[in-house]
């Protein structure tokens, strides 16, 4: 049976500081090494100073997956040498004496199959290393620390997942709730990344390393499954190893170095004292725990009577759930669900076009509104939605703007249609035995209107003026 | 003008117009010229000290606020921390390392007005006890130049003995301020696990060491302390005091306490004849002072130097690490090194007992040898902390000669790293257990100091320097030798 295990690290993106200093958590926009200080470069004689926004955010994830949290967490010094690593061990969390991570033993539930969680750990990310220069002999390898320090929490699964799609959704999922418990911005480049270790019936583990993202992750599982499948059918040993993944050739690369011999001689941390993470707290999270994603769509279906398929789509995402329930007020929610879902979420695909984007909840509900009194058209309503999230402008201002008006006013559509009539005289008199003919007349007044003719009150004058009933 | 003067009298001296802080700093910076070059104390000494001097001067005239230390002069061993100036730790490694920052010892003297007169030598990286690891020389006993200060915070204990300044900063990681203490006939005290910021001390071992006082008499090592100690927002470790006045009371003398005399430490194997009569004649002063005194045993103890080592070396390994040639160590070469000799190169600047030290750092806490070495070491420390909880809910202190033996010459230990090593069986308890301890000058026998050790239950420093006050109280003691 192939067994497929998975190592997420997570950036908590939403957090002000790094995990043992003051310096930002986004590091995105800064120069390369500016947002650094003595504590985050390792300068000697600095200390770390845990943030403890962050040990609440991760314990809020591991709560999320339905983790053991402990009484008391305490912190581990990994020792390596690697350049990106400023102190040359990196201060993370181990459960080898006694569990004092931030959460273990945890489960989630993947397309009715459990996936459990073996563990969940706070530590801080390395620097990053920048290779620079075309040629063997001009080639730089560059140190960027401003990452260095960023709170990361790693999730480790047990090896549960049988398939690639698993794999897939199951990393959907986890996005999804981290998204939810806004701790971090799945989003953003870097913010999350994962390992896999795959083997087959009767192979060793292979552990494949340098995924970039989940979409090249489920490929890279693919990939490493067919390859080591074709090995066991040619007979040829399935050796444990580490290998990387190749993101130009989309292939696994097996690793010059044995990392599984690694020695990081691990001992507490004692700068930074065990830290008591009492019921009280802990309660305290559980109340500030948002709602999940489940028992929002749940929710959505029963008190709404949104579909499960738009419910599901809705509930998954923050951004548009949170326009949802602002926008919503109980009688419209039906159609403020339909508008996002089938209009908004199209124009509003990227991360990018959401910051930009000047909609608000009560251009939503005013959106619905105006349709559903007819006061514009659907066709309308969609000239100006792109109009309001370039500009941000009042509906009635776009409206105004872009004259998109319906013209329901009574004589002034009543001109139209007579003008029409005098124009279609032939369809006029084939009206009267064809109804079908009708329509034809209100496609004209359309015409003439360019769209803004209320249909229900042109269809009742024409009626009239035809003699119809 | 008396440059031997205590703090306290120091301060006295400034109030009553006496002397001015300039006159006293530029008599103790003539003292060091005229002493250094044979006693090497300091590895550098504070340019500005004179400028600071006149500025707390016209303070002082012009009836302004000033601080507690009025400009006195105090050294401070060079592996703490001042923005703008170096901190080499007496490697080659720092020789160029300028702090970007201050440590909060720094900043909470300087605040209260002391001068910074000079960073003082110590045994590289802090390892070691006679200052013979020093990159840059060691420095030598001003009771006797033949014989070695002791260590780590050598610089310091000479500074302090021999007049140089009013007193010093060390730092304790298993007898680095009592040992020099002791072997320079000052007061030494390393205080509880938490109660003074590490904050700017460059690690060594974070799980257990400190930074204290070195000074003339007990009283300044509470008016020290009173300075330095208490929490402190950038060491998460820190312990808050409530600001604690530990001069406070310091007079209430000792009877009626009860006193431990550690057997262990007073029938070790390594234990000189002439330091076990002063520790035996202390017992009896203790007595007279009206304190029960009885033996007890520390089972512990006799494992407490190789815990000591392996849990210290561990995390040397760890702490040093950073020292990877990419951001310390040679100057940057464009070419470049290949990947994993960067760190070989580096370490090709590090003397040989930190060497020893990170390569048994490397060893007793890796994957094959943990359980045999370092996980042994952290049960050692555990069971000790037990026995110590137990021996204090009965005992107020307990007493040892500080270092079981007396300074001893140049080059004469240094061959034989595990009989150096077992030079701390003494003083190791007190860093394992995070429990205060007081090195207070007691005797000198042969021309040479001995110092007797006080421990007591952890924040108990008030206690601890009362029965240190009235010991010292007892003792008379020759002048230093005229250098």
């Amino acid at each position: 049976m192939t067994k497929i295990g998975l190592e997420i690290h997570c950036q908590l993106t939403k957090l002000e500081s790094k995990l043992f200093c003051s310096c930002k958590a986004d590091y995105r926009e800064f120069e390369p090494n500016t947002n650094i200080c003595p504590v985050c470069m390792g300068i000697p004689g600095s200390l770390p100073l845990l943030n403890k926004s962050a040990v609440e955010k991760a314990t809020l994830i591991a709560m999320a997956l339905d983790c053991n949290t402990p009484d008391k967490i305490a912190f581990f010094r990994k020792n390596y040498f690697y350049p990106d690593l400023p102190k040359n061990f990196q201060i993370t969390q181990l459960n080898v004496y006694g569990n004092t991570s931030i959460g273990w033993s945890g489960k989630i539930k993947v397309e009715d199959k459990e996936i459990r969680i073996r563990r969940i750990q706070l530590e801080e990310d390395p620097g990053r290393i920048i290779y620079e220069g075309a040629t063997e002999k001009t080639k730089l390898t560059l140190v960027d620390y401003n990452r260095a320090g960023t709170p990361l929490v790693e999730i480790v699964t047990e090896p549960d997942f049988e398939t690639p799609h698993q794999v897939r959704e199951f990393l959907n999922i986890l996005s999804d709730l981290i998204e939810n418990l806004n701790v971090s911005d799945p989003g953003l480049e870097g913010a999350m990344r994962a390992d896999a270790n795959v083997s087959i019936e009767g192979g060793s583990k292979v552990e494949i390393k340098n995924i970039g993202s989940f979409h090249d992750l489920e490929k890279a599982v693919h990939f490493e499954i067919t390859r080591q499948e074709s090995l066991a059918e040619r007979k040829i040993e399935i050796i444990q190893e580490t290998r990387h993944w190749d993101d130009g050739r989309k292939i696994t690369v097996s690793s010059r170095t044995k990392e599984e011999e690694a020695e990081y001689r691990y001992h507490l941390e004692a700068d930074i004292p065990w830290i008591r993470i009492s019921d009280n707290i802990k309660n305290e999270l559980q109340t500030r725990m948002p709602e999940s994603i489940s028992s929002k769509k749940e929710r959505y279906i029963s008190k709404y009577d949104i579909t499960p398929q738009v419910a599901d789509i809705l509930a998954s995402d923050r951004y548009f759930s949170e326009l949802f329930e602002k926008a919503n007020n109980e009688v419209n929610a039906k159609h403020i669900a339909n508008m996002i879902t089938t209009d908004i979420m199209g124009l509003l695909d990227t991360r990018e076009k959401r910051e930009l984007s000047k909609l608000n909840a009560k251009h939503l509900s005013d959106l619905v509104e105006y349709i559903t009194s007819n006061k514009i058209t659907r066709a309308s309503a969609k000239l100006a939605l792109d109009e309001i999230i370039k500009n941000g402008q009042p509906l009635s201002q776009v409206i105004v703007d872009l004259d998109l008006g319906n013209v329901s006013d009574e004589s002034a559509l009543f001109e139209i249609i007579i003008q029409v009539l005098n124009e279609e005289t032939k369809a006029v008199e084939n009206a009267k035995q064809n109804p079908e003919i009708i329509n034809f007349l209100v496609g004209k007044v359309m015409q003439k209107t360019h769209g803004k003719a209320d249909p229900e009150l042109t269809l009742t004058l024409l009626k009239q003026n035809l003699g119809i009933v | 003008m008396d440059l031997g003067i205590s703090a306290l009298n120091y301060v006295n001296g400034i109030r009553n117009g006496e002397f001015t802080v300039e006159e006293f700093v530029s008599k103790s910076l003539e003292r060091i010229s005229q002493v250094d070059k044979k006693l090497h104390a300091f590895l550098r000494v504070n340019d500005l000290a004179i400028k600071k001097a006149k500025e707390i001067d016209t303070k002082i005239k012009s009836n302004q606020d000033v601080g507690k230390c009025f400009g006195m002069p105090v050294s401070v061993k060079d592996n703490m921390c001042i923005e703008g100036s170096k901190t080499t730790c007496a490697s080659k490694v720092l020789e160029n390392f300028i702090a970007p920052y201050t440590s909060t010892v720094i900043t909470k003297l300087d605040s209260e007005d002391a001068i910074i007169i000079g960073k003082t030598n110590l045994d590289e990286f802090a390892m070691g006890l006679s200052t013979e690891f020093s990159a840059y020389g060691p420095s030598r006993n001003p009771w006797n130049t033949d014989y070695v200060p002791g260590g780590s915070s050598g610089g310091s204990g000479v500074s302090v003995s021999a007049n140089e300044c009013i007193a010093s900063l060390g730092s304790d990681t298993g007898g680095s301020i009592r040992n020099p203490a002791s072997f320079c006939s000052v007061v030494g005290l390393k205080p509880t696990y938490g109660l003074v910021s590490r904050y700017g001390l460059v690690s060594y071992a974070n799980s257990i060491e400190q930074i204290g006082p070195m000074t003339k008499t007990v009283k300044d090592s509470a008016f020290l302390l009173n300075i330095i100690s208490g929490i402190d927002s950038n060491d998460n470790t820190t312990i808050d005091n409530k600001n604690q006045d530990y001069l406070n009371d310091i007079d209430v003398g000792i009877s009626g306490k009860k006193i431990g005399i550690v057997s262990e430490m007073t029938n070790s194997d390594g234990l000189s004849a002439d330091v076990l009569n002063a520790t035996n004649e202390s017992v009896k002063t203790f007595e007279k002072l009206g304190a029960n005194c009885e033996q007890i045993s520390l089972q512990m103890v006799p494992y407490t130097v190789a815990a000591y080592y392996t849990i210290t070396s561990t995390e040397a390994g760890s702490n040093l690490a950073r020292f990877d040639n990419i951001r310390y160590g040679y100057d940057f070469d464009s070419a470049g090194f290949e990947f994993n000799s960067y760190i070989s190169q580096a370490r090709s600047k590090l003397g040989p007992e930190v060497i020893r030290r990170m390569i048994l750092g490397g060893f007793v806490p890796s994957a094959g040898h943990a359980g045999k070495y370092f996980l042994k070491a952290l049960k050692v420390k555990s069971k000790l902390i037990a026995e110590i909880n137990h021996v204090f809910e009965k005992f107020d202190f307990l007493i040892s000669p500080t270092v079981p033996i007396q300074p001893f010459k140049f080059g004469e230990k240094i061959q034989d790293p595990v009989s150096f090593m077992m030079i701390d069986f003494n003083t190791v308890t007190a860093n394992l257990t995070g429990i205060p301890a007081i090195s207070v000058p007691y005797k000198i026998t042969n021309g040479l100091p001995i110092g007797i050790q006080i421990m007591a239950n952890r924040l108990e420093e008030r206690s601890l320097l009362q029965a240190a006050y009235a010991l010292e109280k007892t003792v008379n003691l020759p002048e230093v030798p005229s250098l």
